[in-house]
């Protein structure tokens, strides 16, 4: 919301300093975005006093002034323009000065004569459009004075950002309201120029139809239109504002576009009443409706579009078809333009959520629109219309054709709030008095009707109020009036909830220690990406095709930041995510979601160091194996990890599939390693406890094993052949050493394991461990061909 | 002039003393031209001046002083001996001890995981505990619930992404399922599984339709929290947020409430913290304000409670939240939110470093 500051110095009767102004808003809950000064680039613009005008000597329509700028040095000014006369005065723009249009005036000469500055138009400053001629002023400031000083324009417009609960503060005099009570004053209307006072009789409150001034008023769809006031002017004279209404117009960011439609707007940011004037003699019947659309009833807005209406919108018509969408935006048709004469003045409450979905239906939002989705004062048409009645007939003329009417099918009042002074303070844990407590709420216009006789007030809510419904309201209201900052700060004993920390917060912590001590970075990814697979879960309306379903998969979004980095020539990139991924679920339910962590890890396995000359070897798959075996047994207790279909996959303890690793593809360059990856779902209930094992306190005896290995046979089925013909006393087997290459038969490969053995109660005597190998070496060579490596 | 007097100046020059030890080459030279140098030295200085004072005193401070010279050049010998290349070289087994050492890679957690983390420890010193929930959410749960009247303006400030679930749900019938705009269905979830009191703190990431620009994200985190009970107020909601803030930022911080709107709580309110750069003077972090918007919050709103099956009359409550992100970028003066989503090695060994 555009509010000036003029504007609210009309109302408080005072002269107001826009960041004092920001700083009492801010306080009482209304932010103000900017101060935006008016009129910038006239603070060098002076009063100047035209001594001589003569003709210039080689052009007809140039003049050469002699101009009294206040310096003591007269100037020399070239002017074109046909009203400058010897002994006025006008704004002049000396040299080096910047006027609004960005023009920066300097010392030179036109048609060979020296011209020292500018004397100005309204439009040179960014004052109107007429550009008739210099603009001259009547005013006995001296020669030299700043032009802002005598002109009266300066303004300063706030923009305030005014939260969705509180349509009152969309008008300048809701703002004032709030200022009033900050300054401990008072306020009201505007004087309006060229008026003496409001003269509009009562409007006729009638139900759903009445007529005036020969004009039939209708409501046939009172839900969408519960308060329809209606009047008319006759003998208007459509024409250019007067210059305190452009300003206020102009001042709020409006364009001025004549005397009729600047009241209207005039009236809306006054009072937050949207309004509207149709052209008495564009109006068939003469007769205006509220009513639904028909079915195929089109209208053209004032915007110049041409839309199909719905069964759902509330028009406002004519004894025909539609000339308006009630709240939204008025027709073409029937718009006042110069010609006018006669006005029917349209003063309305719509429906809140009917506007809301008209104006979401057509895609089309307005000023009116805005308002009429937050809520107007429903009860407080009758002044409207009276304002905006004094307004029209003090800047336009015309006269009222018969009483104005007032239809509501359905009389209702403001709500009525009962509010416990024992329940403020258990909200707000200090007690208000409960003179303040009176004082606040007559300061926001609450009627308070009773006295907390039997401890509760009765309070009448203002009806621009809509946002005061229950008593936690008007408790709101006690504590933003008192003021945020003036109650107590402190740390009152508390007691703490039942319930646990989520287990998976603490889970996730390890998985970070675990994966940051293997030298990864914790990266955020965005969820969104593209489709992948039929679990992908789809977004109705994302913000562009690439990032249009959820991602199932963590990885995918990861191999993109590895990318990313490949762009900045950066090799060694190790990254890893904690997150959400999401799959399609049942039917009209919320996706199922599992929480997973991926990792992925490139180029060298450790920082160059000079004893290896510089070198070090890049990460290959045994690399990933341990940290995929690390990270499982972090995230998933039990979890097993097993070669299948030339990858590693974890299983669950209950076989279910919750991780892979391998070689991820990538868009990589030339010179980049290649990209090894994983990712695993994370089991996040609580984690049971080790238990301890006691350690052993007799000696292990090794044995180590060279075997000739056929190919086909993998070294985990090997390892498990040895484990379990080994006996009791085996307690470990390891793969030592792989050699392949010359001295082996074809197709064979040499694997060397170290058998451990150890007893719990004894020492091993050499020749229970010799009989265990013997064992191992004969089950090895009679079921499955392995012979000792010849050494 | 108590500085200039000898005895005061001997007391200035102990200290460094001690420092030699720690001194490399450069600043062993620059110190002992400093001290002992024959034009400027400090204590050199000292020992000229001694023949202007009385003979008692020039007795007992010239003893300290020479004793002190003394010092001195036994510690920068020492330190010379030490730093000379030769000692380097004849470290064990005549290795160059100068040369670099074999480091690993070290990784770190993102800047935000670390901010979210601090907010909750912070949070749990003050008896709150962690509660999460889903991404995906129908929409009573990310706005009903709430206290969000349907179809109303204030859906306006949370631009949603909605999800194609299949099924018959549409946008603004309360079923349809949308990625939640806030932590707060979790303050739902917390109430409706068990009775007051609750003290949560809700970390988690959310979701608003904004396309990226150097201050929005359509993901962010935010960290929310939940006081219910008996004889909660007003003045604990300032008194925990002060608390906060002070444990978070420093413990001079101060803070400020302005009145605000949330159609979750009541009173609703906008905390701000004095800004932490200029400590209030006004500077560019802060737009020369002094102050740094950082949470929201509120009582929570007593349809809220009764959503939740909560008695509104006996039990009252506060909630908040924050974004760590923006947090995030204000601590570590990151001018950009993407580059918390680019995974750049570079950013994040940067501030994996930083603390
Ligand atoms: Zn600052």
């Amino acid at each position: 919301m555009n509010v000036s500051r003029r504007w609210l110095e009309a109302f408080l009767r005072r002269p107001l300093d826009s960041a004092d102004v920001a700083r009492r808003l801010a306080a009482l809950g209304a932010t103000v975005d900017a101060i935006e000064p008016l009129h910038p680039g006239l603070e060098q613009v002076v009063v100047a006093l035209v001594r001589e005008v003569r003709p210039h000597p080689n052009a007809d329509r140039l003049r050469l002034c002699d101009v009294d700028d206040g310096s003591g040095t007269p100037r020399h000014v070239v002017c074109g323009a046909p009203n400058v006369t010897a002994g006025k005065k006008y704004p002049f723009a000396p040299v080096g000065s910047t006027l609004p249009g960005g023009l920066t005036l300097e010392k030179r000469k036109i048609r060979g004569e020296v011209s020292e500055g500018m004397l100005c138009s309204a439009r040179e400053l960014g004052l109107g459009q007429e550009h008739d001629g210099i603009l001259e002023l009547t005013t006995d400031a001296a020669p030299g004075t700043s032009f802002l000083a005598v002109a009266d324009i300066a303004d300063d417009r706030l923009v305030v950002d005014v939260t969705p609960n509180r349509p009152d503060l969309l008008g300048h005099k809701g703002v004032a309201r709030e200022l009033a009570f900050s300054f401990g004053g008072t306020f009201r209307l505007p004087a309006v120029p060229g008026s003496d006072g409001p003269a509009m009789p009562t409007p006729l409150r009638s139900g759903a139809e009445a007529s005036t001034g020969g004009v039939r008023v209708a409501i046939e769809d009172a839900v969408g239109c519960p308060r329809f006031l209606g009047a008319v002017l006759r003998g208007v004279r459509v024409g250019a504002s007067p210059e305190w209404l452009r300003a206020r117009v102009e001042a709020i960011g409006m364009r001025s576009i004549n005397n009729v439609v600047d009241a209207t707007n005039c009236v809306m940011f006054e009072l937050n009443q949207p309004m509207h004037a149709y052209d008495v003699s564009r109006l068939k019947g003469p007769a205006v409706v509220a009513r639904r659309a028909r079915p195929g009833e089109r209208l053209t807005t004032l915007d110049g579009a041409d839309r199909p209406l719905a069964g759902s919108m509330t028009v406002i018509a004519d004894a025909e078809s539609a000339i308006g969408v009630a709240g939204v935006m008025g027709g073409a048709h029937s718009e006042v333009t110069p010609e006018t004469t006669d006005l029917f003045l349209e003063c309305a409450y719509f429906e809140p959520q009917g506007v809301r979905a008209t104006r979401r239906q057509l895609g089309l939002s307005s000023e009116a629109s805005y308002r009429f989705e937050r809520g107007v004062d429903l009860w407080n048409g009758p002044e409207v219309l009276r304002r905006a009645v004094e307004i029209i007939q003090a800047t336009a003329g015309g006269s009222l054709d018969g009483d104005p009417v007032d239809l509501f099918p359905q009389v209702s009042h403001p709500p009525r709030i009962f509010l416990r002074p024992a329940r403020v303070t258990q909200v707000l844990g200090v007690e208000v008095p409960w003179d303040a407590i009176e004082r606040y709420l007559v300061a926001i216009g609450a009627t308070v009707v009773s006295k907390p006789d039997d401890g509760r007030i009765a309070v009448d809510v203002p009806g621009w109020r809509p946002d005061l419904v229950a008593e936690i309201d008007l408790i709101e209201e006690v504590a933003r009036l008192h003021g945020y900052d003036n109650f107590p700060t402190e740390l009152r004993p508390f007691r703490v909830g039942d319930l646990p920390s989520a287990a998976s917060e603490g889970i996730d912590g390890r998985l970070r220690q675990g994966l940051v001590a293997e030298g990864l970075f914790e990266v955020q990814t965005l969820p969104l990406g593209p489709a992948a697979g039929a679990e992908s879960v789809r977004v109705l309306n994302p913000l562009s095709a690439e990032e249009g379903y959820l991602r199932a998969r963590l990885l995918p979004g990861l191999i993109r930041r590895v990318e990313g980095n490949w762009a900045a020539h950066i090799r060694d990139v190790r990254l890893f995510e904690l997150g959400t991924v999401f799959l399609a679920g049942e039917v009209g339910s919320p996706p199922r979601e599992e929480h997973r962590v991926a990792g992925v890890i490139t180029g060298a396995r450790e920082p160059a160091h000079w004893s290896a000359s510089g070198k070090s070897p890049d990460v290959d798959l045994w690399d990933l194996r341990a940290l995929f075996e690390s990270t499982a047994a972090l995230a998933y207790p039990g979890a097993t990890v097993q070669v299948e279909g030339g990858e590693w996959v974890a299983h669950a303890p209950g076989g279910q599939v919750i991780g892979w690793a391998g070689v991820a593809s990538a868009d990589a360059p030339p010179w980049a390693a290649p990209v090894l990856g994983f990712e695993l779902l994370v089991e996040s209930s609580p984690r049971s406890a080790p238990r301890f094992e006691p350690l052993p306190v007799n000696p292990a005896v090794t044995r180590d094993l060279a075997l000739l290995v056929p190919a086909g046979i993998a070294a985990a089925a090997l390892g498990d052949a040895i484990r379990k013909s080994a006996g009791r006393l085996i307690e470990a087997v390891e793969v030592l050493d792989e050699y392949r290459g010359a001295g082996l038969p074809a197709g064979h490969r040499g694997l060397a394991f170290r058998l451990r053995y150890r007893a719990a109660d004894r020492t091993l005597r050499d020749q229970e461990v010799d009989a265990s190998v013997t064992k191992v070496l004969t089950v090895l060579r009679e079921q499955h061909g392995i012979e000792l490596r010849a050494s | 002039m108590a500085e200039s007097h000898p005895q005061s100046l001997l007391d200035a020059l102990r200290p460094r003393l001690a420092a030699v030890a720690g001194l490399d080459a450069d600043a062993l030279e620059a110190e002992q031209i400093a001290v002992l140098g024959r034009k400027s030295g400090a204590l050199t200085a000292l020992l000229r001046s001694l023949a202007a004072l009385p003979p008692e005193e020039r007795r007992a401070v010239g003893a300290a002083a020479n004793e002190l010279r003394q010092a001195f050049e036994a510690a920068f010998e020492a330190r010379a001996a030490a730093l000379a290349p030769a000692a380097g070289a004849a470290g064990a087994a005549g290795l160059d001890l100068t040369m670099p050492g074999r480091r690993r890679w070290v990784g770190a957690e993102h800047p935000v995981t670390r901010v979210v983390e601090e907010i909750c420890e912070i949070f749990h010193g003050l008896g709150f505990n962690r509660a999460i929930g889903p991404e995906a959410e129908t929409e009573w749960m990310n706005f009903g619930a709430l206290n969000f009247p349907a179809d109303h303006p204030a859906m306006d400030m949370h631009d949603t992404f909605y999800l194609d679930v299949g099924g018959d749900a549409r946008p603004g019938d309360g079923k349809a399922v949308l990625l939640r705009t806030h932590t707060s269905p979790v303050q739902i979830r917390t109430m409706l599984a068990g009775p007051p009191p609750y003290r949560v703190v809700i970390p988690g990431v959310v979701y608003r339709k904004d396309p990226f620009d150097p201050s929005h994200a359509p993901v962010f985190w935010q960290v929310e929290g939940l006081a219910v009970d008996e004889g909660i107020s007003f003045v604990d909601l300032k008194g925990t947020l002060l608390h906060f803030a002070r444990q978070f930022f420093s413990p001079t911080t101060k803070v400020r409430f302005r009145p605000s709107f949330f159609p979750f709580t009541e009173p609703s309110a906008e905390m701000d913290v004095s800004c932490y750069l200029c400590g209030g003077d006004g500077c560019s972090a802060c737009k020369g304000t002094g102050w740094m918007e950082i949470l929201g919050c509120g009582m929570v709103h007593p349809k809220v409670l009764e959503n939740c099956g909560v008695d509104a009359e006996r039990y009252t409550g506060f909630a908040f939240g924050m974004g760590p992100q923006r947090i995030a970028m204000l601590r570590y003066g990151i001018p950009d939110i993407r580059l918390l989503f680019e995974g750049d090695m570079r950013f994040l060994a940067q501030l994996g470093r930083a603390r």
